[in-house]
């Protein structure tokens, strides 16, 4: 398959200026890179429950806390391997299209944690294409800087659910210590908002 | 209006409701036709159909963190498909209550239904999932009572299974 795809930008640059001020948000966050990523975008703070397992939950995790919190904003980062695992529920979100839910894949084309095998979008597959047609209307793809702002623009647009796909380069974030204790996560995150 | 008429599948959609579960996370089934329904007819609730059980694993964690109180409607077969993802609800300690229509067990005319509906039980407790299941129709009300407040109130993960006995063997 030729496609046009950029395997580019760098992870950490690009994500916060997706985000802004991510105090705004609630975080879910995929497991491996993306669990860094946004505990670094939070700083480990409360507004995040980051996954360490149960992969392939997070988009699902961001849909039943953003019915349950209609009037927050609720921000999934996910990796391009544990959306290509669960891709059906692209399909489940898109039926509801919650306003106040975004989804950023960030998509390195590998399966990093197990050793930086290639994934199926680094074969060819364009997961904006697959939410598109999920029916999620509101996307873009991000894969060069002159993108950045029209990503953030539909990150942030509250007409209904938005995806964006950061495509990026296999530059790991920088390693940032979390908490794996999920009870220990939960409560906090919970205390914090409810 | 005396409860005596109405049929159990109603009484445990108001007991469901009574309890505050405002998220119905489903697959098509016919034993959980009428949940499903009522579900999707009430706008006071969320009516989610999801396309594989694991989904709903993610919808029911994701509702708790948010400080809202889901439920799983799924069959027997597919508890299988939530396995891996139930080490989040164990992991995290997060209350959990799954209502399974059980396939493969009492009167079970499809032999294909064997497989997955004689492990269901096994593989729930295996991942930390207390089982209830409630084989007459006088067992069903008391049985989910008590399934919500042990997953509510007392933050466990509960699978009430809604037996072939109680159900109707579906016909060969």
């Amino acid at each position: 398959m030729n496609r046009d795809f950029k395997f580019e930008l760098d992870r950490s640059e690009v994500l916060p200026l997706l985000v802004g001020d991510a105090k705004e948000y609630l975080f879910i966050g995929g497991l491996g890179g993306t669990a860094r990523d946004t505990t670094r975008l939070t700083d480990g703070g409360d507004n995040l429950f980051a996954l360490g397992g149960a992969m392939g939950a997070a988009a699902m995790m961001g849909l039943g806390l953003a019915l349950a919190q209609p009037k927050r904003k609720v921000l999934v980062i996910t990796g391009d391997g544990e959306l290509l695992m669960n891709l059906g529920a692209l399909a489940t979100i898109s039926v509801l299209n919650p306003t106040n839910l975004s989804i950023i894949c960030v998509d390195n084309g590998h399966y990093g944690e197990t050793g930086y095998q290639t994934s199926h979008t680094g074969r060819g597959v364009d997961l904006e294409e697959i939410a598109k047609g999920a029916g999620i209307m509101n996307t873009a793809t991000v894969q060069s800087k002159d993108q950045i702002e029209n990503g953030a623009k539909v990150v942030r647009q509250d007409n209904g659910t938005s995806f964006v796909l950061l495509r990026v380069s296999t530059k790991e974030s920088a390693p940032r210590k979390r908490n794996l204790d999920a009870t220990a996560c939960r409560i906090a995150f919970r205390n914090a908002l409810l | 209006m005396s409860t005596t008429t109405k049929t159990w599948q109603a009484e445990v959609y108001e007991l469901l409701r009574k309890h505050e579960v405002e998220i119905f996370g489903y697959v098509p089934d016919a034993g959980h036709k009428y949940l499903i329904n009522t579900s999707i007819a009430d706008p006071e609730v969320h009516a989610v159909s999801l396309t594989t059980e694991e989904e709903g694993i993610g919808l029911c964690t994701g509702a708790h963190l948010g400080g809202k109180r889901a439920v799983l409607l799924m069959q027997s077969s597919g508890v299988g498909n939530t396995i891996n993802l139930l080490s989040l609800v164990k992991l995290g300690h997060f209350p959990f209550l799954t209502l399974v229509t059980m396939r493969g067990n009492f009167g079970e005319g499809n032999p294909w239904q064997f497989p997955m509906g004689q492990a269901t039980q096994a593989v729930l407790e295996a991942m930390g999932v207390i089982c209830l299941p409630a084989w007459t129709e006088e067992d069903v009300i008391p049985v989910v009572e008590a399934a919500l407040t042990m997953s509510f109130k007392s933050g466990n993960a509960v699978a009430v299974l809604l037996t072939q006995r109680l159900l109707g063997a579906k016909e060969f």
